[in-house]
């Protein structure tokens, strides 16, 4: 069997998600934590555009890697944690909540694998167009986004206003 | 031409993802750490609508439009947590889990 380009994009971006996502739980130093997280993104980025929905790589390199980071970092600098990150859990406490993941892993693997999935090829030509995105997203019909679209909108003014409020000097 | 890869090897992917983010919300006890931990779980999820739409409904847009608006409310999530966390430092100079606990009641 032949191995195309796309293919090994994907698996070398697999294994990225991978490694970084278990680094950024397990590494000591909390910047650290939130670089492997931006790499985490950029490889989520890399497997949205990988399926042809370029429009939401895009939104999730300005959203995530360019805004939530940034925000992380920021507070990570303002509060000094990284001596706060020392603490650990104790050690049988650590043992219950690996044996308590590994064992959601499993239950969450055997259900993927027992599902007979059996689509392995997805045609590489079919990129959403923005205009599609553009008219679903405005448009009032079946399958159509509008309400939920208004939606967010008054949910993004609240949360500002409540950013504010919260964090406001008194 | 096809891209052959199958679709279980994204949901393998994603659960890696997901699996880290809990074992990271259980054990950390930074409040910051624990919000990226939850940054985690999000983003395996919104990996999960993407794919499932892509491979098992490509004629159909939800689950892409369900991603973008998951990744839209993660990041108003992430804004009042923070700030949040950051009122936390300024009244008691902590942000660790162990010490918040006003509210216990």
């Amino acid at each position: 069997m032949e191995v195309n380009l796309q293919e090994i994009v994907f698996y070398v971006v697999a294994i990225v998600v991978a490694v970084c996502s278990a680094l950024a739980v397990s590494t000591g130093r909390i910047l650290r934590a939130a670089t492997y997280l931006l790499f985490v993104l950029f490889g989520t980025a890399a497997i949205y555009i990988i399926l042809g929905y370029t429009f939401l790589g895009a939104v999730q390199l300005m959203v995530y890697a360019g805004g939530i980071v940034v925000l992380y970092v920021f507070s990570i600098l303002l509060t000094r944690s990284d001596k706060d990150m020392k603490y650990k859990i104790s050690k049988p406490k650590l043992v219950s909540v690996l044996l308590t993941t590994l064992v959601g892993a499993a239950l969450i693997l055997f259900l993927v694998f027992t599902n007979g999935f059996v689509l392995n090829s997805i045609p590489q030509a079919g990129e959403l167009g923005v205009k599609e995105i553009g008219m679903a997203l405005i448009g009032g019909d079946k399958y159509e986004y509008v309400l939920p679209f208004e939606l967010l909108s008054v949910l993004l003014l609240a949360c500002m206003i409540g950013g504010v409020l919260i964090a406001r000097k008194r | 031409m096809d891209l052959d890869i199958h679709v279980l090897h994204y949901l393998v992917v994603s659960t890696i993802m997901l699996v880290c983010g809990i074992f990271g919300f259980f054990t950390r006890k930074n409040m910051l750490a624990t919000l990226i931990s939850v940054e985690l779980v999000l983003n395996a999820t919104n990996i999960n609508f993407a794919v499932f739409n892509r491979y098992l409904f490509p004629g159909q847009f939800e689950g892409h439009f369900f991603a973008l608006f998951g990744i839209a409310i993660a990041a108003a999530e992430t804004a009042v947590a923070i700030a949040i966390i950051i009122n936390v430092y300024r009244n008691i100079k902590k942000i660790m889990t162990d010490d918040v606990t006003d509210m216990n009641g």
